[in-house]
């Protein structure tokens, strides 16, 4: 028996996303796995028998969600959990300033997990069952110089998550946070960061928190001290380092 | 984009919790607002389940999975005039808007249930009554005349000379024949701020009908609290509620009360402070605990002197609004209210059959209301000239279905003695008992005038699904 009967994986063509689906569809769990790239989403399907159902979408047509989502609902029978993994952080030079980058970051990051979590939480909080469960980041923890939209857009997830949390955790509702370190992904291709683990790890990590009664944490569990001890650095002395 | 795109979701608990879903969600602002909506959604193969306030208990104004209309952003008192009494509201209005509108100047809603938040658009649509039924009618009796936005997004004026029919079906219609945009009322003069009340503790349910038979004649309301937990002798036991208006310098004092900055809800609950009477509820909801709070009331009513004395208009009409949240007592699983009306023949005798059947099943009602009702003109009015038995049952997980079996037993009763049931209030009722309550052939008037109005049925609620208020197919 599955812990999750239906789930659904949006952003589920590559790395985290597509490990979490060969997961869910190996332990029997039914997958609505979404992605904008329809080739990468038809091979993963292929790949994981009939228990992967493709949607091909774009999170940034915010108004396709709710119906793709209904959709899902009435395909699926129900839906058990949703992740929300879609994701991007584009290069950014030191001293550049580009709102089309931003943009991007949030619409995505962000708007995007808003556009699928909130008839997600509807659905549950009618059902006062179900499990949301969102790909964050430790970048999400401080704002750091390096790429002040990709934090921007993070903490704002992990703040948005924990606002539905603390609605729907006594309707019966897990909202989980899960915030991983750098994870080998096109995403991070040819970045040196440090604790760097691989998209398959990083999902195990993801699934583990949605299936315990821990609602927020970092994937590998090293990055919680690392992240109190940075998150404690007071911000006249955080601007002064190189973090 | 598609109202499936554009309108934002909402989860709605019927007012007892023990129904609950999600809906996409609109709030119209106007009467062109609200007739796009509807027009859009037939267009869309999308149905709207139309709402006010969301007091109904059960699922009458809750419709999941597709759109609910809420009335309550068009919330003008669009005229108002002193002389004749008469107010033009529009459907989001509550009743605590009139009042608090027309107190000063000498008028009082002529009907109000027991809480003063509901709309106008939700208390036509249900027919809502008060503890004055028996004198005057329930609230379409009130209305002089509406405006009825259908499905098409066409408007139809209707009233008793305009429209007949219509009129006469969409009051008591549960929102199904189309949403109400404008409505035009007469309210009733009064000439103090307050009541004259008085109390009478009744021994059993023989006593309280008699009370009730023998003083409604010369009330202007009454109502009867019911113990549902003792048996025996003392089986129905519980107390009557009559007030009087008072005319002329009968009370000068309660003059000052028509300001309606004076009429207030009282802070005590017999000498409990009404912040702690929703955790004691709490602390008792179970039978002996009930038994307890039961024993304690009908006590303190023997104790009560039968002498009348003065209460605000507030405060004797809205006792459901004294405990703020009262209905968080029950949660999480919520609780039903279960309301039968039974013509006055076979009244008594359904009522001790029913209190026998729910105390023999270990389910007993943990709040009993007994009121006398007067038939109308309304094709699928609940109203009957008989008495009604509100009945308050806790639901939990473990007695949910033995309690929605103890429901459709009791109704069995009521519907042999030819009695119908309240939509407001109801969560229980099957097709079959839907199609007994009302009759085949008022059904079927309905039924033609809903194919006239709404051919698309874009007008739906899980209440109106779940009886089968559309034939099937």
């Amino acid at each position: 028996m599955p812990a999750f009967e239906t789930a659904i994986v949006v952003g589920a063509s590559s790395g985290i996303g597509e490990a979490l689906v060969k997961k869910l569809a190996a332990e029997g769990t039914k997958v609505a796995a979404i992605a904008r790239r329809e080739s990468e989403l038809r091979a993963l399907a292929q790949s994981c028998g009939d228990r992967v159902f493709p949607f091909v979408h774009d999170v940034r047509n915010f108004s396709e969600a709710p119906v793709l989502f209904d959709r899902i609902c009435a395909e699926l029978g129900s839906v058990d959990l949703l992740v929300y993994n879609a994701g991007v952080m584009p290069r950014v030079e030191e001293s550049e300033y580009n709102f089309e980058k931003n943009r991007q970051m949030v619409e995505i990051n962000l708007l995007g997990a808003m556009a699928w979590m909130d008839p997600a939480a509807a659905y549950m909080e009618a059902r006062r069952a179900g499990t949301l469960c969102g790909i964050s980041s430790v970048a999400g923890d401080r704002g750091r110089r390096g790429n002040p939209g990709y934090h921007a857009s993070k903490a704002g997830l992990t703040t948005y998550l924990e606002s539905l949390r603390n609605r729907l955790t006594h309707r019966g509702v897990r909202v989980v946070t899960v915030k991983p370190g750098p994870v080998k992904t096109a995403m991070t291709d040819g970045l040196k960061m440090p604790l760097m683990i691989s998209a398959e790890e990083c999902a195990d990590g993801v699934l583990s928190f949605a299936k315990s009664s821990t609602t927020e944490g970092y994937v590998p569990a090293a990055w919680g001290p690392i992240m109190f001890a940075i998150r404690s650095i007071p911000s006249v002395l955080f601007r002064r380092t190189s973090i | 984009m598609t109202l499936q795109q554009e309108l934002g979701r909402r989860v709605f608990d019927g007012f007892g919790f023990s129904s609950r879903s999600a809906s996409l969600f609109a709030r119209p602002q106007s009467g062109e607002e609200l007739a796009a909506i509807l027009r859009r959604a037939g267009e869309e193969g999308l149905t709207v389940g139309l709402r006010g306030s969301g007091r109904s208990y059960g699922d009458a104004a809750m419709n999941g999975g597709n759109v609910v209309l809420d009335v309550t952003g068009m919330r003008k008192i669009l005229s108002w005039d002193p002389q004749s009494g008469i107010a033009e509201v529009e459907p989001g209005v509550t009743i605590e808007q009139l009042w608090r509108s027309t107190l000063a100047d000498g008028w009082w809603p002529a009907v109000v249930p027991g809480t003063m938040f509901p709309t106008l658009a939700g208390c036509a649509a249900m027919n809502v009554h008060g503890k004055n039924h028996f004198k005057v009618g329930g609230t379409g009796d009130q209305i002089l005349d509406a405006e009825l936005v259908l499905p098409t997004g066409e408007r139809k004026r209707i009233s008793r000379e305009e429209n007949s029919e219509l009129f006469h079906a969409a009051i008591a219609g549960f929102g199904m024949l189309g949403a109400f945009s404008r409505i035009r009322l007469k309210l009733k003069k009064v000439e103090g701020g307050r009541l004259k009340v008085r109390q009478i503790p009744a021994r059993s349910l023989d006593e309280q009908f008699d009370l009730i038979d023998e003083h409604t004649p010369n009330s202007d309301y009454f109502v009867t609290w019911v113990d549902c937990i003792k048996g025996g002798s003392s089986l129905g036991r519980g107390q009557v509620h009559q007030a009087v208006y008072t005319h002329g310098d009968e009370d000068p004092e309660g003059k000052s009360l028509m300001d309606p900055s004076r009429q207030d809800l009282p802070g005590h609950i017999l000498g409990v402070p009404k912040s702690m009477v929703g955790i004691i509820l709490k602390l008792f909801r179970f039978n002996t605990g009930m038994a307890l709070l039961n024993l304690g009331k009908y006590l303190a009513s023997e104790l009560t002197p039968r002498s009348w004395y003065k209460q605000g208009h507030v405060a004797f009409a809205f006792l459901l609004d004294y405990v703020p949240n009262f209905r968080s007592a029950y949660e999480p699983e919520g609780f039903i209210q279960y309301q039968p009306f039974v013509p006055k023949e076979h009244a008594r005798e359904v009522f001790k059959k029913i209190l026998r059947l729910q105390q023999a099943r270990g389910l007993p009602s943990y709040l009993g209301v007994m009121k006398r009702h007067r038939a109308d003109n309304f094709l699928l009015s609940h109203a009957v000239d008989g008495y009604s038995f509100a009945m308050d049952f806790a639901v939990t997980k473990a007695n949910r279905a033995e309690l929605w079996r103890l429901c459709h037993d009791m109704s069995e009763i009521v519907l042999e003695a030819g009695g119908r049931f309240y939509p407001a209030k109801d969560a229980v009722l099957r097709p079959q008992d839907f199609q007994r309550a009302w009759g085949q052939e008022r059904i079927s008037r309905f039924r033609a005038l809903r194919r006239q109005v709404d051919p698309q049925r874009v007008l739906r609620t899980e209440w109106a699904a779940r009886v089968g208020v559309d034939e099937a197919g």
